[in-house]
């Protein structure tokens, strides 16, 4: 197997005395896609400033592309691209002045850098926008702006921090699109997520983190398989009974859970898990049988929801 | 693994961000000079030609003893314009570019250092200043309101004073998380009183000597003086002179490397 790109062990960030980052561990090989599930302020964005080489560890180690972050910084930056949480993109500036400035600091020659911003536009499906203010452009086009910008130096490992987090559904499908391209020429990708659909469909691996420590790592499959059934049996029988109901059906299926508007059922088959519940008088309001995701992994790791 | 070559990165980080900052300058290009002009022209009409009449009427030789009205209060007005633009420039476009309009952070992700952004910023600055000032100094000529040749120097002070009050700024503003209106006091109540105060209108001397020390401390004050030297010869003993070129200097360098250190800490989170 060759040599890690990313390679953190017992990596820590803490402010003051709160650890944002909690000694975590994990290896990422080229060209695979790596995800950080976990919930807002798991820690995962802290983790990207340290992969980005921005933000200094106060405990651990961590080697970049071979290289320690502590020590060469602009070395490993020069070779990442990077897609923040929030878009900093220069609103002052039009879209296709953004490319240029940005691959200036790479210390691209002009001429160089001109030609990339082009093909980088039309990749990202803004060449028509190139003149356009920033500001005018939606929450997807900035996306992909800035996703567009991280690629300018062509680098080895892209790290996109919850990359489509407040975009509607299809221009999620758009980015995960243009994501999946990149993923297919070999761009390592390292992204966070809250979405469980977004990690299964980009992620080869992923760790699930909260509260600054890892609960669990494996592929999507995995990971469900080895924290959860194969199906899971979602009924609801209104907000003042679920409670109650989730009591008397605990010796069903695999395990039960009970959320504030449903119970969640874990069983290899769902169906018949609805079947025998009828059968002993339980008449949901509503009923679902559905696959497990890693929304089940995450609940059954730390007892909460992804999303709160 | 070896460590990849960043050798332009390295050496001309500085540049690229200050390419950056002027591409933005450049945007309202225009305003930069109608203002670096119009702003010359009004000043030079007012009190070098309108307060100057009261002035040279009343007092003889002009209020510096030496010169006329116009030829004293010049120099002082170049230095002022500097400071002016740097003002301008290391207040709200810096807190700007940490907040709302988050450039740093952007290009803290590239292979620039922290060091190299607030480098960047100052020298994107320090251009324009030049530029003004070169342009104050055109109108001036116009005016003829300099009767040595090396009073264009005093191009290269205007802008030696205006960067040493500008990269203090830059330090503090750097420091600011939330907009509070800090901006609006700096201009109000450091920035105005220093234009007013720093032997601009008339000489130090003649302010109670319980207020001149406004304009000892004042980097406005020994940039005036210093292009008084340089524009007319203003008489002063070559102590003081050093010492102007010394303090605005030793602010310069200060504030400057206060400001990436500043810059650092805040972009390494």
């Amino acid at each position: 197997m060759p040599a890690s790109v990313i390679t953190a062990s017992a990596l820590t960030k803490k402010y003051k005395d709160t650890a944002a980052v909690d000694g975590i561990s994990f290896e990422v090989a080229p060209g695979e896609s790596f995800g950080l599930l976990g919930p807002n302020g798991a820690g995962k964005s802290t983790t990207m400033r340290m992969l980005g080489a921005v933000s200094t560890r106060t405990g651990g180690d961590l080697s970049i592309l071979g290289l320690d972050p502590n020590q060469y910084g602009p070395e490993i930056r020069s070779q990442l691209g990077v897609v923040p949480q929030a878009d900093n993109l220069d609103q002052e500036l039009k879209v296709r002045e953004n490319l240029l400035v940005y691959g200036r600091y790479f210390g691209i020659p002009r001429a160089v850098v001109a030609k990339r911003a082009d093909e980088l536009l039309e990749f990202a499906q803004l060449a028509d926008r190139a003149k356009a203010r920033v500001d005018d452009l939606s929450g997807g086009m900035k996306r992909r702006l800035t996703i567009a910008r991280a690629l300018v130096n062509d680098p080895k490992i892209l790290l996109l921090d919850e990359p489509t987090t407040g975009l509607d559904p299809q221009a999620r499908h758009i980015l995960w699109d243009r994501l999946f391209r990149l993923k297919e020429q070999g761009t390592t990708l390292v992204l966070t997520t809250h979405y469980m659909d977004e990690a299964e469909q980009l992620c080869d691996r992923l760790v699930v983190v909260d509260k600054g420590t890892i609960m669990a790592e494996g592929s999507p499959a995995e990971l469900i398989r080895r924290h959860s059934s194969r199906e899971v049996l979602e009924v609801r029988f209104g907000s003042d009974r679920n409670a109650v109901v989730a009591e008397q059906i605990a010796d069903v299926g695999d395990r039960v859970e009970v959320l504030p508007d449903r119970i969640l059922v874990y069983a290899a088959d769902g169906e018949g898990v609805l079947a025998h519940l009828s059968g002993r008088g339980f008449e949901p309001i509503t009923s679902l049988v559905r696959r497990s995701s890693l929304e089940d992994v995450f609940l059954r790791l730390t007892g909460r929801t992804l999303i709160e | 693994m070896s460590a990849p070559s960043v050798l332009r990165p390295r050496r001309f980080g500085t540049w690229y961000v200050a390419e950056h900052r002027l591409r933005l300058m450049w945007a309202y290009g225009s305003t930069i000079v109608a203002t670096s002009i119009g702003n010359p022209v009004v000043y030079l009409f007012a009190l070098g030609v309108g307060l100057a009449s009261l002035v040279d009427a009343n007092l003889g030789d002009g209020a510096g003893g030496q010169v006329s009205y116009l030829v004293f209060v010049a120099p002082a007005l170049l230095a002022s314009a500097a400071v002016t633009v740097s003002a301008e420039e290391f207040t709200y476009p810096v807190l700007a570019a940490f907040k709302w309009n988050p450039v740093f952070s952007a290009a803290r992700a590239a292979p620039v250092t922290s060091a190299q952004i607030a480098n960047g910023v100052i020298v994107a600055v320090v251009l324009r200043m030049v530029a003004t000032c070169a342009l104050y100094f055109g109108v001036m000529l116009l005016f003829g309101a300099v009767p040595s040749a090396v009073g264009a120097l005093g191009i290269a002070t205007a802008t030696l004073t205006g960067t040493a009050v500008g990269v203090l700024i830059m330090a503090y503003t750097s420091t600011v998380e939330e907009d509070k209106g800090q901006m609006a006091i700096i201009m109000r109540f450091i920035i105005t009183p220093m234009f007013l105060f720093s032997g601009t209108f008339f000489p130090l001397a003649q302010l109670p000597v319980y207020l001149q020390w406004i304009g000892w401390i004042s980097p406005l004050w020994h940039g005036t003086e210093l292009g008084r030297v340089l524009a007319y010869g203003l008489a002063e003993p070559i102590w003081l002179t050093g010492l102007h070129v010394a303090y605005l200097s030793a602010l310069t360098i200060a504030g400057w490397r206060a400001a990436q250190i500043i810059v650092e800490r805040r972009l390494d989170k």
